[in-house]
């Protein structure tokens, strides 16, 4: 049984509730940091525990704590980043909704460590049910003394708000949730200046993802070293996987980091395998926007390595022959799915999703998911393929914020592991409409390991 | 600093983004978003280049040249094949949707999508899938909508929203299908609009007005002109096409409007092509019209041989004109056409502006001011691009104090608008009513302009302790004076802004006073006082007697000629003093280009060329001396400048016939001798014999169509083209191709830059100087006079609201207060009505509400009745009258009157 | 006339409360949430009435709810399947959900049914993947669709509704 540190309680009964949460251990945490250590002490406990940021971009936190302007007088917030939206993740959802309390917990402690009186969780419209539950955890936790003014006696004032985005998938972008905190459009900044600088309002912030808040608390709990003990390399701690597709138990899974991907896919612990007796084709196992593998380079690194469930093992390769750790969002897609209108779904996904700042996502964005959509449904050239290609190829990198590159890589991982399926909906169109392409020359990845 | 652009190397100003380096150094860079008065966002993505570490650096990386500093030492490359590859890319990706329509678009042969998409390239289209579609809105009669061809850039919102101030265009929508229009169809609001057709990189945004009457860039013949719809002078480009006067584009001034215009200075032109225009000779009380020339110097002679003949100057006249005026007449019978306050006043601002103790400001000085006091003058309605100019004062300054804490460079648009929030520079406000302007305000503030003076000289009292008696002020003046200044000590460059439309000299002498106080070491303090017409500063210059005294010097039966050029006497004065005067002369010889109340009175009517048919100079209320030249030929018309009739009239009257040509430099010459104010005139421009390498300057590009047939409705053959002997300007496309000198620049135009944005070939640097120097002269000289210690110490007293007597000021609307501009049909119905104005405590006071009518009487003049307006944000015991509009007239500005509700 | 209800006006105030003074405009998007829930969708009388709420311009309003899927800017049915299409949905069959909707309603994507009861959308990601094929419906989400768990859902919002008219 792998190490569990966020959600080993989140089934006991009635953990939602304040008193279960509290007698299950919670807001031990604060009461340790708050009483027996200092900010920069906390801020120094977290670097130490190698924590990266568990939205996807994986930067350290404590760095990014550490990066904080503290100018005279002027206030500084802690947003919670919970506009989970990139398909293929649900975990932070999951956490919230189960164990609304640990977030709550994490985000006191990281408030106090960067002096934030007022901080804000910036959910997805959509999981609209979800901020009557963290509301409900707020006001528990005020009512028993942990927010509100002078917690414990250490003349630290905190309050949390809960704000709700309203679909857009762009403000889970850090610059573009302040935007939308502030009321406005989800247009990504420029950076710099960058938010820890001049953030919402103009203030000092830092955005974290909800993950990474709520391992704040293991981290305090066990010491920052004690916590980097867990896992490999610069993959510490432990990490929400949310597993979906053809796979026989989708769910969120925490992970020590330490299990290999084909271990995760066919482990009863885990995802028990492809689903109804199928053969595996492809996974994209960190959230829609980073590179599909194909089965062969799935469990096995270009080298023959096994590959494992962290970040170094799953970006092995680059992304000619790897992916990447990303937002945790593991995608399965068995022998029967179809490559190309898969990832038309996601080009169509990320064009609708584009804010429209600048042209080369705007644009870009639509005239992929106008040539996916040719090519799937039996109307594309071969010349098509390439001129996708070219595109992604203009898009990655030369955009203002990432999601130009979310919108490029699928793309481009897609022709690079799957060109043959491509061409194939090209010289087939009218077979491609009623059958699939199937395994065609990827044997199941298992047969490969045999 | 030394950069290294595609391994040559460069010299380039620190502080500047790559782009601006680029251009600045003559290399083509296409781009979108950047605007040379709005900074870098970084959206369109189509300025890039390879930047290098350092010169062993062979990979480089791709960055938007508009968001990186230049640093001295690096090294970048346009040339470079990826960032070709990906700039050509970009294009193709706006093209997807952007209509092929250029053959119907106005923009087409102007576009700076055109342009770029040329450079970049891009020629083959592999987009195959249906564009995307928008529906259009209708924005006013000035600005046409086409949606469908947006490329996104986000132009006309920065500009619009952030630059202008309006608040009713914005983006709407997101992804590939953002929008960018009003919430619903309707007028934009904001009379700066015009702009969005120059700012907008291809044709979603078009001036209607030329709609009208289409006509393509490279068809026009376009000439250097200056706006004469109000002091401010912007420099504009008149554009001609069959004798229509066509459209009016920006012509860019640094000092002056930099890239922008008004909309009633872009869309009043109209006039010009009026059917209310002059253009035969006339003589009433005559048979016949004058056929020939000669009939009617015969019919002249008599009349300009009188013993007594006067003069009446016109502040919309030029320069050339009002002094050959004077010369026909002679100094001693030359009088401003304008009343005696108003002459008054507008000495007073020369004198205060020529005192030596403070710089007259130019619209950039305004626009760098860091603090902005405005005293008595309605700037939004009177002097609209000042107001503009103080808004980018106020946001600017801001933006420019956060960016310095941060290491942000003030080109970085958008995030400098993210640190400066909701922050503002310094504006205090004090007038009479309120304006868009106040909203910027940190103080503004309501009040009759004694108090406006009082409140004024009691920040004068405060910046200079014990100069003034200062017991007298209110606690509320104190406070207030306290406040505002402080906030401009603390400034290192304030401007202190005021005008003659208060008709209230306390306010200016009080103005003068703050700007004199705070003028001391380290601080640079401008003054800036607004006029009312294009040349009144000019005309002011002159310092003739106002029209009173021409009355006075005629006699009974004196057998007096009046000759009066381009002033329609019954705006500028009340109806009685102009009736007594016309009725005392035996012939009256009036020189103007629209009918009006004094052409009706008119025994000889004179067909005078507007600005757009004639050349000229003006002086604008910086003292900025700018020549306008001709751009419709008059080869088969009577019309002719007003000069030049005069010129003809001197020549009856000395009867000399020596068949000399008169030049307009001739007569700048003579005046720069004869009134030594006048020095520097000369230089404003070069004269008509100037040429550069032997040749002349065209007006027309030089793929100008249809030369050989535009004419063939009259002669088959090509007639030979109208020959200009007054300036260095040919009416032909033959001639220099380089870049003219600054002061005769036709037309914006580059190799592979057709569009606006070509304006950058003819500058030092973008936003920076037109090459060698901005054009116009400055008359008005900082040099301090010795011993002069002008300070003025007479505090009117406070102004006491009665019952009985209401003080009656102009109300001047920012498009619609021009004479001429008033007969531009688009304009007309943007025009308030006529309207009584008054607070809503005098309504109380009165007993009337909207829509009553209000009698006002003056002294025996009956002015007749108008409809009730109620104002909030108006001060007390005023009464508005809309002023300038078409159907307005002269009155006693200034005086108190007597209202008396209609019952 | 829009106009709150002096509860949900308190709501208003508690969530300006959570800002910076001056920065009332950042509650605009849980007001507009809220004037949604109230009046069943945005309309330019709603969102002026918020834009006054807030002390705003009305075309701040519009600017930022046209920019956001989530509010809707015509009116929709008494209720509104939103049904996800996106990648790891469509490969557990939410097409077939689409169609399946689609033909029972007698509705196109985007079209409410005649007797306005019901509104079907198709929408990208809802983020709820590994319960897939899914649809939000009002607050809440609806999982593991199957044609029958569709039928269910229809008869139960059908039923309710009468109950309630």
């Amino acid at each position: 049984m792998a190490v569990k540190l966020l959600l080993e309680k989140a089934h006991v009964e009635g953990i939602r509730t304040y008193d279960v949460y509290r007698r299950e251990g919670g807001y031990r945490a604060v009461e340790k940091a708050l009483k027996s250590m200092s900010p920069e002490a906390i801020v120094e406990e977290v670097k130490k525990s190698g924590l990266r940021g568990r939205g996807g971009a994986g930067f350290p936190t404590g760095m990014k704590w550490s990066f904080i302007a503290k100018p005279e007088g002027v206030p500084r917030h802690l947003v919670c980043n919970a506009d989970e939206s990139e398909p293929g993740t649900f975990k932070d959802r999951y956490l919230m909704e189960f164990i609304p309390h640990l977030l709550i917990e994490g985000l006191i402690i990281s408030s106090f460590a960067l002096g934030s009186n007022a901080t804000y969780i910036y959910i997805r419209g959509e999981y609209a049910w979800i901020p009557d539950i963290l509301e409900q955890a707020i006001a528990e936790a005020k009512a028993n003394g942990w927010l509100g003014k002078n917690i414990l006696g250490t003349g630290f004032d905190c309050e949390i708000y809960v704000q709700r985005g309203a679909g857009a998938y762009i403000c889970g972008e850090e610059t573009a949730l302040i935007e939308s905190l502030e009321g406005k459009r989800g247009n990504p900044r420029i950076k710099p200046p960058f938010p820890a600088v001049k953030g919402v309002w103009d203030r000092p912030t830092v955005v974290n993802n909800v993950e990474t808040l709520a391992a704040v608390v293991p981290i305090i709990n066990l010491t920052g070293e004690e916590y980097a003990k867990i896992g490999v390399g610069r993959s510490t701690g432990t990490k929400l996987i949310s597993a979906c597709g053809n796979i026989n138990k989708p769910g969120v899974y925490e992970i020590d980091m330490t299990i290999s991907v084909e271990e995760f896919i066919y482990s009863d612990e885990y995802c028990g395998g492809i689903a109804n007796g199928k053969r595996l084709k492809a996974c994209i196992p960190g959230g829609s926007s980073v590179p599909i593998l194909p089965a062969n380079l799935l469990f096995k690194t270009a080298k023959g390595e096994t590959r494992y469930m962290n970040y170094e093992s799953l970006s092995d390769g680059g992304f000619a022959t790897g992916s990447m750790m990303g937002s945790g969002g593991f995608i399965v897609l068995d022998e029967d799915q179809c490559v190309v209108k898969h990832t038309y779904t996601l080009a169509r996904f990320y064009r609708h999703e584009s804010c429209g700042q600048c042209s080369p996502c705007r644009e870009g964005t639509g005239w992929m998911e106008k040539i996916l959509k040719n090519i799937d449904t039996g109307k594309g050239k071969m010349s098509d393929i390439d001129l996708l290609w070219d595109i992604q190829r203009k898009i990655e990198g030369n955009t203002i914020c990432p999601l130009g590159d979310a919108a490029a890589w699928p793309v481009a991982a897609a022709i690079r592991h799957f060109r043959d399926e491509f061409e194939w909906h090209v010289l087939n169109p009218e077979e491609s409409q009623v059958r699939n392409f199937g395994l065609a020359h990827y044997a199941d990845a298992r047969e490969v390991v045999a | 600093m030394v950069i290294h652009i595609d391994n040559k190397e460069y010299n380039i100003k620190s502080g500047k983004n790559l782009l601006e380096a680029c251009l600045s150094v003559g290399l083509d860079l296409p781009y979108f978003c950047w605007h040379p008065a709005m900074g870098s966002v970084g959206a369109c993505r189509q300025c890039a280049v390879k930047v290098y570490k350092d010169e062993n650096d062979t990979k480089g990386r791709l960055v938007m040249s508009c968001m990186e500093g230049v640093k001295d030492g690096l090294y970048l490359s346009i040339e470079d094949k990826t960032a070709k590859e990906f700039r050509e890319q970009v294009i193709e990706w706006l093209m997807t949707n952007h209509p092929h329509d250029c053959p119907v678009c106005d923009e087409g042969g102007a576009c700076h999508l055109q342009d770029m998409t040329v450079m970049t390239g891009h020629d083959y289209r592999r987009f195959k899938y249906k564009k995307r579609t928008y529906t259009n809105q209708y924005l006013g009669p000035l600005i046409h909508h086409e949606m469908n061809r947006c490329i996104q850039c986000y132009r006309c919102v920065r500009y619009y929203r952030d630059y202008a101030g309006g608040d009713d265009l914005n983006v709407f929508a997101a992804h590939n299908h953002v929008y960018f229009g009003r919430e619903k169809d309707g007028v934009l609001q904001s009379p700066f609009s015009g702009n969005l057709s120059e700012v907008c990189p291809t044709g979603v945004f078009t001036d209607k007005t030329l709609k009208e009457h289409y006509t393509r860039k490279w068809d026009l013949t376009m000439s250097p002109s200056v706006c004469n719809h109000c002091s401010v002078g912007c420099n504009t480009i008149a554009a001609e096409r069959y004798g229509e006067l066509r459209c009016i584009l920006n012509r860019y001034n640094g000092d002056v409007n930099g890239y922008f215009l008004c909309d009633r200075g872009r869309f009043g032109y109209e006039f010009v092509n009026s059917e209310n225009r002059i253009k035969r000779v006339i003589i009433r009380n005559r048979a016949g019209e004058a056929s020939t020339e000669e009939e009617l110097m015969q019919h002249l002679q008599p009349l300009v041989s009188m013993s007594k003949i006067i003069g009446i100057g016109s502040p919309r006249a030029s320069l050339e004109s009002n002094f050959a005026l004077m010369q026909l007449v002679g100094k001693q019978n030359f009088y401003q056409g304008i009343s005696e306050d108003e002459a008054h006043l507008n000495r007073v601002c020369i004198d205060v502006l020529q005192s030596g103790s403070v710089h007259s400001a130019s619209l950039k000085e305004i626009e760098q001011a860091d603090a902005v006091l405005v005293v008595g003058e309605d700037i939004w309605n009177t002097a609209p691009m000042m107001a503009l100019a103080v808004r980018q004062a106020v946001v600017k300054t801001a933006g420019a104090e956060a960016s310095q804490h941060v290491q942000i460079p003030v080109w970085l648009d958008s995030a400098i608008k993210e640190l400066a929030q909701e922050d503002k520079g310094f504006l205090a406000v004090l007038n009479v009513s309120a304006s868009p302007l106040d909203e910027l305000a940190t103080h503004a503030w309501h009040a009759t302009p004694d108090d406006l003076s009082r409140a004024a000289f009691a920040i004068a009292a405060y910046l200079q302790p014990g100069k003034l008696q200062a017991d007298n002020f209110s606690e509320e003046l104190t406070n207030q004076a306290k406040a505002i200044g402080e906030a401009l000590k603390q400034a290192k460059n304030p401007v202190i802004i005021t005008g003659v439309s208060s008709y209230n000299d306390n306010v200016i002498k009080a103005a003068f006073d703050i700007a004199a106080s705070l003028n001391t070491a380290g601080r640079k303090t401008g003054m800036a006082c607004v006029m009312t017409e294009c040349n009144s500063m000019g005309l002011a210059l002159m310092d003739a007697p106002a029209f009173n005294h021409a009355m006075d010097s005629v006699r009974p039966n004196g057998h007096a000629t009046a000759v009066i050029l381009e002033n329609d006497l019954y705006r500028h004065l009340t109806p009685n003093l102009v009736d007594n005067f016309l009725n005392k002369c035996d012939h009256i010889i009036v020189l103007d280009s629209l009918h009006n109340s004094t052409t009706e009175k008119a025994s000889v009517l004179l067909p005078a060329a507007t600005f757009a048919e004639g050349d000229g100079t003006l002086v604008n209320n910086e003292g900025r001396a700018q020549r306008f030249f001709q751009v419709i030929p008059n080869a088969d018309t009577q019309v002719k400048e007003s000069w030049q009739w005069l010129w003809k009239m001197q020549m009856l009257r000395s009867q000399k016939v020596n068949g000399h040509v008169l030049h307009p430099d001739e007569l700048l010459q003579k005046m720069e001798t004869d009134m030594p104010q006048f020095k520097g005139i000369t230089s404003v421009s070069p004269g008509h014999d100037y040429t550069i390498h032997g040749e002349r300057i065209p007006r027309e590009p030089h793929r100008y169509s249809g030369r050989t047939a535009i004419q063939a409705n009259k002669n088959v053959s090509e007639p030979k083209p109208f020959y200009d002997g007054d300036s260095p300007l040919s009416f032909t496309m033959e001639g220099f191709k380089g870049v003219p000198p600054s002061w005769a620049v036709p037309f914006f135009w580059a190799p592979g830059w057709n569009s606006v944005q070509s304006v950058a070939k003819y500058q030092d640097e973008p936003n920076g100087s037109l090459k060698g120097g901005n054009p116009g002269v400055r008359l008005l000289q900082d040099k301090k006079k010795e011993n002069a210690d002008l300070f003025f110490k007479d505090v009117p007293e406070q102004f006491v609201i009665t019952k009985d007597k209401w003080l009656l000021l102009p109300k001047f609307h920012v498009l619609g207060s021009g004479e001429l501009s008033g007969y531009t049909k688009a304009l007309e119905v943007l025009s308030p009505e006529l309207f009584a104005i008054i607070s809503p405590k005098s309504a109380e006071a009165l007993n009337v509400k909207e829509g009553d009518m209000l009698q006002l009487t003056d002294a025996g003049i009956a002015y007749g009745s108008l409809p009730v307006k109620v104002l909030d944000n108006m001060c007390d015991g005023v009464v508005f009258v809309n002023a300038g509009s078409r159907g307005t007239v002269g009155m006693n500005w200034g005086t108190r009157i007597n209202l008396a509700k209609v019952n | 006339m829009t106009k709150f209800s002096d509860e949900k006006l308190a709501k208003v105030q508690e969530i300006i409360a959570r800002y910076p003074d001056g920065k009332q405009k950042s509650a605009l998007l849980p007001v507009l949430h809220l004037a949604q829930e109230e009046f069943g969708w945005l309309s330019s009388d709603t969102m002026d009435y918020v834009a006054s709420l807030l002390s705003i311009e009305p075309i701040e309003v519009y600017e930022v709810a046209t920019f956001y899927s989530m509010y809707n800017l015509q009116p929709v049915g008494r209720y509104t399947f939103e049904v996800c299409q996106t990648g790891p949905c469509m490969i557990k069959g939410s097409d077939d959900i689409i169609s399946y909707i689609e033909q029972k309603l007698n509705i196109k994507p985007g079209q409410t049914t005649e007797d306005g009861m019901f509104t079907l959308k198709t929408v990208e990601c809802l983020g709820a993947c590994g319960y897939a094929p899914m649809m939000q419906m009002g607050k809440f989400y609806k999982e593991h669709l199957t044609k029958e768990k569709v039928d269910a859902i229809i008869d139960e919002c059908r039923k309710t509704a009468a109950a309630n008219n």
